[in-house]
């Protein structure tokens, strides 16, 4: 048992099971109302979309202010596809999805092609795989909804109602995040090479432009069940506890594991040193944009879970002000630590939204935007490293590889030993 | 031969060429770096580039290396024109350099610096990364099993998981040499490996420089201001000043060339 314990991935494990048991039973035994547990589920969103963002700009270093823009896409996606589902309207399902793998399957194509020729322009890959991306939505809303939207329908409902209710949630939750995942993309070709400042005021204006598309999905969008800046009725309700689990522990695994291999140290050699690293054969730009578009699939991912609690989107969620809160979190808990970014996100939604919008006089949002500038001016200055520094529980800590056995090796005597070289 | 001295042994002349640049011209606005630069290189060859401060030696690798596009002038690798291919390409085509002023992942550990150079051949993919299959495990496991043969030649094994900004200057050399032959190279490119040692350290450079250049079959193209490394490992050596070469030849022909003494003496005595 000592043994098992000791097993970071079994502890781990463990604990993660616990707070779910623990959390579910909560919630069954009527103890945690349907407030608190909108915190818990709007806590484990933005931390969601605060890892993705740490990924981005604490691992490798690329500063983003547009993971809000990607969670209100994967809010709104995956949100049309269960409002029009339910009534009995599959066109989003069927569009969102077969679109999606149309689009990304013409975009690997593209790419493909491409990489078949030396020094292509920037330009040139973005014109290709945004014209690949929009031949995939165009070929899914005109051929394939029109043909097998009815048999999908039928399909589905054919299954007991409680499993295809939760199958159509789950295909809205990845809809919601892939499109996030394609927009990214196209997105950070053009703007990732711009550096990492450039990058920052890019994505803020994409956050931007999204909050006014959402002002206006009833008028320049072709959704008027979105109904712009009135904001959109009618979700349902699907987010449980043990989906808003499942995802968020998928989000942290993946990011994990990601982070420990090959990819993840190529992803934080750009933080380190972008010229050095190209210059030991890690193609750069690849990694920045893997980040970006890893980063933004969790955001569109948090975002489905969030709308389907809330049931309810209006774009002011998702406009300027709270765009900055990842960011905050993350300078909190610490760049470049999960750890830190799990701790502070749940931190702050339960303190700042849960706590003080019960205890704190009326008026106080007004000053919240005054506060969180100050706290974190304060952070700055007190901590700049944030609470957590690098610092990572045992189970998202890489292991530190032993020390090989040395072998008596011919080479000892040739090459001067470490210590002797000390200039 | 053109951009080669001519009284080289013909043994060494009979042998293939790796690295071939003829021309080459380089403008910074209206600054000129480099002006029709050329140098054949065969392989196995252990050749010099000097000149005094701002001769342009250290742009000549950036443009064989392509962080900067040259003005005009063309450089073949082993037959294959680098000019206009990205960074990355020409590192993964079998080209490593190091740093004038070391540029190492300074917070990350020893480890990881060659981990990092290893990665275009870890040999498994983003799916197996998430996934941890057996492929990740197998290929991540040999990857820090050859990384810390690495770091045993260069004396760097028990700092594996030292951060590789705390390691003492000389280490920190070393370390940048062993992470550009993690890229597994034909061809190396050393930018004043040298600076900041004292002359007994120079003594054990160049042994190290002759042991890698024979365990890894290496062709060694090298800029170096100390006369004491160049003088005695390199088999022949071109001269820069202003950006033009000047002269080209065995180090004790170059040595006495009077137009080389006059430009190091004109601002730098020969050290
Ligand atoms: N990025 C740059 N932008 C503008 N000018 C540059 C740049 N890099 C180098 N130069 C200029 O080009 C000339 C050649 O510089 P370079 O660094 O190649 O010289 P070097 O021979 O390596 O000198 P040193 O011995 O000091 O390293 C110098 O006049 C330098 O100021
Ligand atoms: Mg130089």
């Amino acid at each position: 048992m000592r043994q098992l314990l000791r097993n970071t991935n079994f502890t781990f494990i463990l604990g993660a099971v616990l707070v779910f048991i623990v959390v579910q039973a909560l919630i069954s035994l009527g103890v945690l109302n349907a407030y608190w547990q909108g915190i818990i589920f709007w806590g484990a969103a933005i931390t969601m979309v605060s890892l993705g963002l740490n990924l981005i700009y604490g691992f490798n270093g690329q500063f983003s202010l547009g993971q809000f823009g990607f969670y209100a896409i994967g809010a709104y996606a995956s949100a049309d596809i269960t409002y029009r589902w339910v009534r009995n309207d599959p066109s989003a399902l069927v569009v969102v999805i077969f679109g999606s793998i149309l689009a990304l399957a013409l975009m690997f194509g593209v790419s493909a092609f491409l990489r078949r020729f030396y020094g292509v322009a920037t330009l040139t890959k973005f014109l290709f795989n945004f014209l690949a991306a929009v031949l995939g939505f165009f070929l899914a809303v005109r051929f394939v909804n029109p043909a097998i939207g009815k048999v999908i329908y039928a399909a589905l409902n054919a299954l007991p109602s409680g499993i295809s209710q939760q199958l159509i949630f789950f295909l809205a939750l990845v809809g919601g995040a892939t499109l996030a995942g394609i927009v990214s993309y196209l997105f950070g070709i053009p703007v990732l090479e711009l550096g990492s400042d450039y990058f920052g005021i890019a994505t803020l204006g994409f956050t931007i432009i999204v909050k006014v598309l959402l002002d206006n999905t009833d008028t320049i969008l072709p959704f008027p069940e979105m109904k712009g800046a009135r904001g959109m009725v009618g979700i349902p309700k699907w987010t449980t506890w043990p989906w808003v689990f499942i995802c968020f522990m998928a989000v942290v695994l993946v990011m994990r594991n990601l982070i420990h291999s090959s990819t993840g140290r190529a992803i934080l050699s750009v933080r380190e040193d972008e010229r050095a690293a190209e210059l030991v054969g890690i193609d750069t730009a690849s990694q920045k944009i893997l980040a970006f578009v890893v980063g933004s699939v969790f955001a569109g991912l948090a975002g489905g879970i969030r709308a389907h609690d809330l049931a309810f989107l209006h774009p002011t969620t998702f406009g300027f002000l709270p765009s900055f809160n990842p960011l905050i979190i993350i300078v909190f808990g610490g760049l470049g630590s999960m750890t830190g970014t799990i701790i502070t996100g749940f931190f702050w939604i339960f303190l700042l939204e849960g706590l003080l919008r019960l205890y704190l006089p009326e008026g106080f949002e007004t000053w919240r935007f005054v506060v969180y500038p100050l706290v974190l001016l304060l952070m700055m200055l007190l901590r700049p490293q944030g609470l957590m520094g690098r610092y990572e529980i045992a189970f998202l800590r890489r292991p530190l590889p032993p020390l090989r056995v040395k072998e008596a090796s011919p080479v000892q005597e040739v090459i001067p030993q470490a210590g002797e070289v000390t200039a | 031969m053109k951009g080669r001295p001519e009284n080289l042994s013909p043994e060494v002349e009979a042998r293939p060429v790796i690295l071939e640049i003829d021309g080459l011209t380089h403008y910074f606005d209206s600054l000129r770096a480099v002006h029709d630069f050329s140098v054949t290189i065969k392989e196995g060859e252990l050749v010099g580039l000097i000149g005094p401060n701002g001769a342009g030696k250290t742009t000549v690798f950036n443009l064989i290396t392509g962080v900067y596009r040259p003005t005009a002038g063309s450089i073949r690798y082993e037959g294959v024109q680098l000019i206009g291919l990205p960074s990355h390409e020409i590192i993964q085509m079998g080209i490593a350099r190091t740093f004038q002023n070391i540029r190492l992942f300074a917070n990350l550990t020893v480890l990881d610096n060659v981990l990092i150079a290893y990665h275009p051949h870890s040999g498994y993919g983003l799916a197996d990364s998430i996934f941890r299959s057996r492929r990740f495990r197998e290929r991540e496991k040999a990857m820090i099993e050859r990384s810390q043969e690495f770091l045993e030649i260069f004396g760097l094994a028990d700092r594996q998981n030292d951060i590789a900004g705390s390691l003492p200057y000389g280490l920190q050399r070393r370390l940048e040499i062993a992470r550009a032959l993690a890229t597994q190279p034909r061809l190396l490119l050393l930018d004043e490996p040298a600076a900041g040692m004292n002359p007994q350290e120079i003594d054990q450079l160049m042994e190290l420089i002759h042991f890698i250049r024979d365990r890894f079959q290496l062709t060694i193209f090298l800029v170096e201001h100390r006369m004491r490394l160049v003088m005695n490992i390199c088999e022949w050596i071109t001269v820069m000043d202003f950006g033009e070469i000047i002269a080209r030849g065995k180090p004790e022909e170059v040595r006495g060339n009077p137009q080389v003494i006059e430009a190091y003496l004109g601002r730098q005595a020969i050290r």
